[in-house]
This record gives structure tokens, sequence and C-alpha cells, in this order.
């Protein structure tokens, strides 16, 4: 037996092994969810984008999370209000790492919490009264805000209010001014996926279709390009976006991280948007590509061999002087890159990893770390879709698991039963593999370091990748007088 | 280029080299249609006035950057502290995942706890088949001793009745019709996190005492000499609940922690995953009832567990998280009084050796000023202990303290020359924080995490002293109760003003003949 027909048969026992732990009923929905990958096959074969079994610990968020803390919160010249109770806004605050440069609390608001701090009063008589209210104190005390966001918590959309009829009226009496309500109460959908529908959506609704296109006095050129769906974490945004401008496009938009509602403004004068981020931007751009005839591309920076790859295809959208910058780009970080795995490699070749992250890491992330030498043999999407799964096929290997919307029994036990040498997912399970002995990074804030995207963030992701394994505490774990 | 494989800069240093700092300024002046640069330094500077101050003071609807959380975080710290106990927030699922995620990120420990995930379909229909099962799912799963239910704002606005719903679950078969399942309400439209531990305690403390809701005969209290201890919400649990049990053991006094997550949240790294660790035993917590008297450490974090405990007929002490020599004093003499039993000597050589502390470093302290900020019973206790320092806590701000914690904060203030031209203010947030340390500077600002902002605003030095602390590792390890605990906070206080000095007084030629090398 091959040694990848031997992973599929381990895998397979470990998933009917772990699936023995549920209520039938559960064991038989969970069954959905996973599976060991077969190379050749177009599709991993999971459910996905389905709602979670209560009770049984997952890691999913809320739509909430989706459109404040992921899609609108970086938008920086913006405030964005948590319209309900304390909480969601308490627990979400500046927790993300968008990094971006503005004067905080002035004219930039991202590392700030505005709330409506719903009592029971407002549950019983409504909060729109109190929403007006909070509008007019905003425009006292933070004048030089450029927008405002309503970004609703779960009360809002049981209690009837309508946030809209006070946007609207908020936006006449302010001259026009951008206030979006956003109804990703966080009972809706199954994950945050949902949210990052609505709030692209909005942006849709509130930005592009009411915004005066004149507005901004922006002369175009031919090689205007979007980010989108970066949402700078540790500076991912801006360690891509030099690579661009090196390359000779012009980036007229960050979407979202270190964005700014002029940025969202232009965007449909966009020659080509640029997707990173799938799964939380590709609506806009799909709507962008059909009203305003932009075209839409997916790239990957993550480790040389995918950024190589993408800095290609995006320029293939450009002239010829763009596409010999590219080469050029290319050849001055290759010194770079090389000297970077030469440092590395010797020391991570043949490490195992397991992943469980969000939107296009459980998948963009895999050329990275084979760039290294290292293997992910398995992976999954907190709020992946159909199509997620879809394009994982391009990157995972005969024999890969795959878990979808994992719970915390099955990643404990799988885990387990692999042993490998990096686990990569979120805050909520760092310190349950460290305990097991099992080094961790978070893969969503890159563990409080980054930025990860591009070729110098590669060099930060190699370093920390081999940090984490290569760190003399995992040899310490074991008590030397205990058997 | 300014990266190599040598020397990896990483966000820290890479953003301000050359290339990256071109850009920003290219991005910003090209498409970010920035605010006229004069605009820009006309608003910081005017929000630093007192006409800003009085339009800031004067907002009625707005809430910037409070300090307080939701009831439900409360109940998973509460449900946290029992053995075997597996929280069980019924309601959005994306709640939970924020209780997971700041505790971790405060403890630096996983924090185990479920939701019934409900959506769209449970808002209309209600969530009962969520509670069926998900307690089966999780009691399959986690195998717990007690599932402890608590509830988000969502169930809350929709009026699930998870009284019923937990027994509906049992008859069908979920868990074990005698298995325990306490709940509490606990919505995050009243109260704060604090009112949660509240709700959320009393919850299981009914459960056991009061015949598990009604499936079995409440039970009948036969007084013993235990006394019981409650913490409260406390972020300092790990060290604190430790220290207080060396002081109980060295009285030799039976006792029960009532709700201990010490263990939970302080778990050993040697190769396991301990979903669960120590926490007050379920018969302790039934025997609980006995007890000669409870002391509650933060009577306002705990107000209505208190009542229930005293309608019971115990004695309970209201104590507001005692800090410092007279805190201490008062929370040891009413042990020895409920006990009968003396103080212990080495207490007493404990008190003596905090009094000496304070005594070395008091010129250093003294009529320095502060500004304060965190839940109620701590602002009380830390108000206390800095008026013992012979300093001045000119702000002390509580957003979920109200007026009855105001008076009390006024109460210490009168008592003491050093409360002079101090005021308390109940239901503010960091934003108004933000105005007074503006228009009535002070020394040093104490408070959690979030105060780093108000830090880089106005230039006054933070102490982090409060929850969460996200930024520092480890602090939740050193008690701030006891007579070593207020030695950890002396410290804490004194390191920083002995680091601002040094920073203050390191001008090469200028300033630094008073970079003193001993204080």
């Amino acid at each position: 037996m091959s040694v990848t027909a031997e992973a599929r048969v381990t895998g397979a026992e470990l998933i009917e092994e772990v699936l023995k732990a549920y209520p039938e009923k559960s064991a038989k929905r969970r069954a959905k969810h996973l599976t060991v990958h077969e190379e050749g096959k177009s599709d991993c074969d999971v459910k996905s984008n389905i709602k979670s079994l209560p009770g049984v610990m997952t890691v999913r968020g809320c739509a909430y999370a989706g459109s404040k803390g992921v899609v609108w919160g970086p938008i920086k010249d913006m405030i964005h209000i948590s319209h309900g109770p304390v909480g969601c806004g308490q627990y979400s605050w500046a927790s993300r790492r968008n990094y971006y440069i503005g004067t905080t609390g002035i004219d930039s608001f991202g590392t700030m919490q505005f709330t409506s701090d719903f009592q029971e009063k407002d549950i019983v008589f409504g909060g729109d009264k109190k929403l007006e209210k909070i509008i007019d104190e905003i425009e006292v005390l933070f004048p030089l805000n450029k927008g405002i966001s309503i970004q609703s918590e779960c009360p809002i959309g049981l209690i009837g209010d309508d946030i809209e009829a006070v946007a609207k009226k908020k936006t006449k009496e302010y001259d026009g001014k951008t206030i979006v309500p956003v109804r990703c109460e966080g009972f809706r959908g199954v994950s945050q996926s949902l949210g990052h529908h609505i709030a692209n959506d909005t942006i849709r609704d509130f930005i592009f279709d009411k915004v005066d296109p004149e507005k901004n006095k922006f002369v175009a050129t031919p090689y205007d390009v979007a980010i989108i769906g970066d949402y700078n974490i540790g500076g991912d945004a801006w360690s891509s976006r030099i690579l661009l401008e090196e390359m000779g496009l012009r980036v007229i938009a960050q979407w979202s991280g270190d964005g700014s509602i002029a940025e969202l403004e232009n965007t449909p004068k966009a020659k080509l948007n640029i997707l990173h981020c799938y799964r939380s931007m590709n609506y806009i751009s799909r709507h962008m590509e059909e009203k305003y005839g932009i075209p839409w591309v997916e790239y990957n920076f993550f480790g040389p061999s995918k950024i190589e790859e993408s800095l290609r295809k995006i320029a293939g959208f450009f002239d010829d002087s763009i596409k010999e910058k590219t080469e050029e780009v290319i050849a001055k970080y290759k010194a770079l890159t090389d000297a970077v795995i030469e440092k590395y490699k010797t020391r991570l070749q043949g490490k195992r990893v397991m992943l469980f992250v969000g939107g296009l890491r459980p998948r963009h992330v895999i050329g990275a770390y084979e760039d290294l030498g290292m293997e992910v043999v398995g992976t999954g999407y907190e709020f992946g879709h159909n199509d997620d799964y879809q394009r994982t096929t391009d990157y995972v290997k005969d024999g890969t698991l795959i878990y979808d919307d994992v719970t915390g029994y099955e990643f404990e036990k799988f885990v387990e039963a692999i042993q490998p040498d990096l686990v990569g997912s979120g805050i909520k399970e760092k310190y349950v593999f460290q305990k097991m002995g099992v080094p961790f990074r978070q893969m969503h804030s890159w563990d409080y370091s980054g930025p990860y995207h591009g070729y110098d963030g590669f060099a930060i992701f190699a370093r920390d990748m081999d940090m984490a394994i290569n760190n003399p505490v995992w040899a310490l774990t074991k008590t030397p007088w205990k058997k | 280029m300014s990266q190599s494989a040598d020397k990896i800069l990483d966000h820290f240093n890479l953003f301000r080299e050359p290339e990256y700092k071109e850009m920003f300024a290219k991005k910003k002046a090209e498409f970010e249609y920035p605010v006229p640069a004069e605009d820009l330094q006309h608003t910081i500077e005017w929000t630093k006035t007192a006409d800003y101050r009085e339009k800031n003071f004067a907002r009625e609807a707005l809430t910037v950057n409070p300090a307080k959380a939701c009831q439900p975080l409360g109940a998973v710290f509460a449900a946290n502290g029992f053995e075997g106990t597996l929280p069980f927030v019924h309601g959005s699922q994306g709640c939970v995942a924020y209780y997971r995620s700041h505790f971790s990120r405060h403890f630096k420990e996983p924090t185990s706890c479920v939701s019934s995930s409900m959506t769209e379909d449970a808002a209309v229909f209600g969530g009962l088949n969520n509670m069926i099962d998900g307690l089966a799912n999780a009691h399959s799963l986690y195998k717990p001793k007690m599932i402890a239910v608590s509830t988000t704002c969502m169930a809350e606005v929709i009026g699930d009745d998870i009284n019923a719903y937990i027994k509906t679950a049992k008859e069908k078969g979920s868990v074990p019709q005698e298995y325990d399942v306490p709940f509490a309400h606990t919505p995050a439209f009243v109260g704060s996190h604090i009112t949660g531990y509240d709700n959320a305690l009393m919850g299981v403390i009914k459960h056991f005492w009061d015949g598990k809701a009604g499936t079995v005969p409440a039970l009948v209290r036969e007084p013993n000499d235990s006394i019981n201890f409650i913490g409260g919400f406390d972020g300092y649990v790990v060290g604190n609940n430790r220290e207080i049990r060396r002081i109980f053991d060295q009285f030799d006094i039976n006792y029960t922690m009532l709700c201990d997550p010490s263990d939970a949240w302080d778990t050993p790294t040697d190769g396991e995953f301990r979903m669960y660790d120590g926490g007050t035993t379920l018969e302790d917590t039934a025997n609980a009832l006995h007890a000669k008297a409870t002391i509650v450490m933060q009577s306002i974090s705990t107000e209505k567990t208190a009542a229930f405990i005293e309608a019971h007929g115990q004695e309970v002490v209201h104590l507001h998280h005692p800090v410092g020599v007279a805190g201490t004093d008062k929370l040891l003499m009413e042990l020895s009084r409920i006990t009968g039993k003396d103080i212990p000597e080495e207490l007493t050589r404990e008190r003596g050796r905090l009094v000496d502390a304070i005594a070395d470093s008091s010129a250093h302290l003294h009529g320095k000023k502060f500004a304060l900020y965190g839940d109620p019973d701590l602002m009380l206790g830390l108000t206390a202990f800095l008026l013992e320092l012979g300093a001045e806590p000119v702000h002390v701000l509580s957003t979920n303290g109200n007026k009855d914690w105001a008076e009390k904060v006024q109460a210490l203030l009168d008592a003491s020359p050093f409360g002079k031209n101090c005021h308390a203010y109940p239901g503010k947030d960091l934003w108004h924080m933000r105005s007074l340390l503006f228009t009535e500077p002070v020394d040093f600002l104490i408070g959690n995490t979030y105060g780093k902002y108000l830090d880089r605003d106005t230039k006054t030095p933070l102490i982090r002293i409060g929850f969460p602390i996200f930024d520092r590792h480890h602090k939740h390890r050193y008690p701030v109760w006891g007579y070593q605990g207020s030695l950890n906070v002396l410290v804490t206080i004194l390191d920083k003003i002995f680091d601002e000095m040094d920073n203050d007084t390191n001008g090469i030629a200028t300033t630094d003949y008073s970079f003193d090398i001993i204080r």
C-alpha cells in the first residue's frame, strides 16, 4: 500500500472513531463534514455552510462578526456603531489587528468601541430614538468622521427596529452624509459568512448606489487596481501593495484594511479588482464585474511560489510594460526568498502541519508551508462554502484530512492521533494544543506578528513557524520523573 | 528593499523603512482624501478643552470605549468555577466564540464553553430543539459532571423558558433525569458581566439548595462551623484564590470556596489538555448551605447571591474587593470574629511587612495623583488603598458602577484628607475619562489594557490593574488580595512610578543630574 493510500485508510478510521462519541443523529450529520481527500477529485466532498450542531463547541462566530469585525470595521475614517447590548463591540474591540494609519479618535476610529449599550428599556420601547441621538452626538463629538455604519446585534431584528428609516432620516438631516444600516444580527445565517455577504451588499447599496460618482474628482489611469479582501492584519495589505506598485500598478483602494470611505467610493473606477479573500468579498467583486464591467482575479500572496504565480496572473491583465516590471520584481526578491528558504528549510523540512482557519487561509497558506519543505496533512474551514472546498483541491494532497466546521472534540482527537509538528488555528484553540505539547501558531491574528503577505511577509512567516516548532520549551513538557 | 533573511523585520520595524513610509504618504495624499491638516490639528486640540469635556459629558445615548462587558461573560466565568462543569450558553453561537476568545486572551488558557447555536428558525419558533440537541451533544462529547446554562440576549428577547426547556430535554433523554443542569437568565441588556456572574452563581447555588428546580426536596440547613468564600468576577482569580486558601489554611478554618476557576484557568503544559480541572465540587456546593457564614469579597458583583444566602439563614460578610492594610485587616478580623479563632501570628507578621514596605516607599507615593477605572468593587478597594498610601484618587470611574457605588466612593474620599477634590464617576466610559485626563491631569492612570489608548493620547502612564489585561502576561497569577497581594499591587504601582522617574530624568546633560542610582 502506498503512503498516501495508507493515510487515507488511517484517516477514514480516525473519522469513524471520532464519530462514535456523538449521539447517533449528530454523528450522521457530522459525518458529512469530514473526509479524507482523494487526489483527482474536483471537490473535497464535504458538506459546508450549514448550521452547526448545538452543544458541540463550534469555532464559528456570527454575522455581526463577519460584518463589523471583518468587512466594515477596518474602514478607518468611518464610525461603526455596535448597535445593541455592550458585549459584541467589547469582545471585538481592536482584537483583529487591522492596522491603519490615522489619528484615532479624531480622523480615524478603528481601535475604538462605539456602542448603543442597550438597556432593558431600549428592548421594550425600541432603540430607534436612541440611535438618532447617538448619530447626533457623534456629529458633535467626532466632527471629522466621514460616515457612520450601524452594525446590528441580535436584538435589533427581533424587536422590529427600523434602522433603515433612522439612517435615511439622518442622511438627509446631515446633507447626504453616508450612514449605512447593516442587518448583520448575530442569529442570521450559520456563521460569519452571511455577515460578509450582508456587509458587501450594504457597500453596494449605500456607497456605490448613493454616492455621487464625481464627488472625489478622481482621475483614472490604465493601471488602476483595487486590493479586495485584505484586512491588513499585522500590515498584510501594505506588504502586498508595495509589490503591486513596484509592478507599475496604481492601487486606488484597499478593501478594507487601512481603507477609507473615499477608496470604497472610487473603486468602481478600477481597471481590475484583485481579490485575496474570496470568501468574504467575492460578492462585491461579482457585482462590480456585472455593473461596471470590472474584471476580478483571485491571487495568493503567501509564499514565493504562489506570489510569483499571482504576480504574473495579475500582470496578464495589463500591457507589456507591466509584464516586464513584474519579472523585474520577481527577480529582485529572488535573493531574499532563496536566503529565507535556505535558512529555514533545513529546520522545517518534512514537518507536518494541521490547519483550521477561516476565509482563504485553509488553502492559501499551504503553498507557503510547502516552499519551506513542510506538508499540510489536515485542513478545514470555519465558514467555507462549497466553492472554497472546490478551490482547495488545487492545493491539498491525496490523504489530507478535511474537516469542515470542526468541533472542539474532533480537532483534539485528530491532533492527538495524527501528532502534527504544528497546528495553525485561532486563539480558542491555541492553548488546548500547547497544553498537549504541540507547537501552535494563531493563523487569524498571526499570533501578534506579521505581516505574512508578500515577499517581506514570507520572511516573517518562515521565522515564526521555525520559532514555534523549534522552541526549546517543547522539550520540557514531559516531566522526567514521570513515566 | 529592507527585508533580509539575516535580520528579519516584522511589523514593529518593517513599516518604518523609507519605502513603506513613502508608500503610506502617497496612499493618503492620492486616495484617502484626508481632512485638511489644519482641521485635524484644530480638532485634536479642541478635544483637550473644557468645552469639549462639557459636550462629552452631555452625552445621553452614545457610549464610547466602555469599561464593562455583558452578562453571559460573567456567567461563563461562574460556571467555570465548578468541578467538571461545562458552561452552556443558550442563544446565538457567535457570543460564545467571543467569551472564549476574551478569557483566553486574558488568562492565556483554553476556555471551554458551548452554545446552543440558535439561528433564524429558532428566533421564530424558540430554541427548544437547540436545547434538546445541545444538551445531548455536549453531554455525549465532553462528559461534564454538570452543565450550567445561561442565556444570550437573543434567547432573552424572544423569551425562551429555559427552565421548561431543560425539563423537556431531560424527558427526551438528552441527559439523565437526575443530571445537574442549573440555569440562569443573563440578558446582556441588563447590568454587566458582574451581574451575569451574580445570576449564574446564584443559579448554581439555588439549584443545589432549593431542590433542583422542583425535582427533589429542598435541603434543610443544619448549621456547622464552616465558612463559605465567594470571590466575585475577578481577573486575578488564579492568584487570589490560592492566596485566600493559604490564609484560610493558616487560620485552620473549614471552608468552601464557592466558584473557584483558579485551576481551570491555570493548567500545566505537560502533554495533556485538561478540559476540566479543580473547581468547587458539587457536593461542597450543596453542603455550603450549612455553613456558619459567607464571606463575599465583592459585594456589588454578588448582590443577589448574597441576598439569597442571607435568606437561607446565613450571615454574610459584605466586602468591596479589599486591598491594602485596613481592607485586609477587616477581612481577617471578620474571619476571626465569625470563627472565634485568633488571627495567626504569621499573618500578623505579614501585616507588619506590608506596613514596612509602605513606609519605605511612601515618599514616592505621597500626594501623587491617580485616575482609576474598572469594576465597582475593585474601585472601592483600590481607592481605599491609594488613600492609605497618601496618594490622591482624583478620578474614580466605573462604567458599571451606579449611584450607590458613587456614594460609597465619596464616603471613602470624604473620610481622608487625601480625598479632597477627588470625585467618583458612575456610568461613565473611557472617552469621558479622556476628557478628565486632559482637563484635570493626574500623574498616573490605573486600569485594564484598554487604558493604553488613554496613556497614548494623554501621556498619563498606565498602571495595568483590572480586567482584561491582554497585553501583559501572567499578571493573573499574582494575587492582589491579602497582605501579600496588596504588596503586589504596591510594587506594581511603584515600578511604574520609578520607571517614569527614570524616563523623565535621562536627558543627557539636561536632566540626568536627577538620574539617581538610589531612589
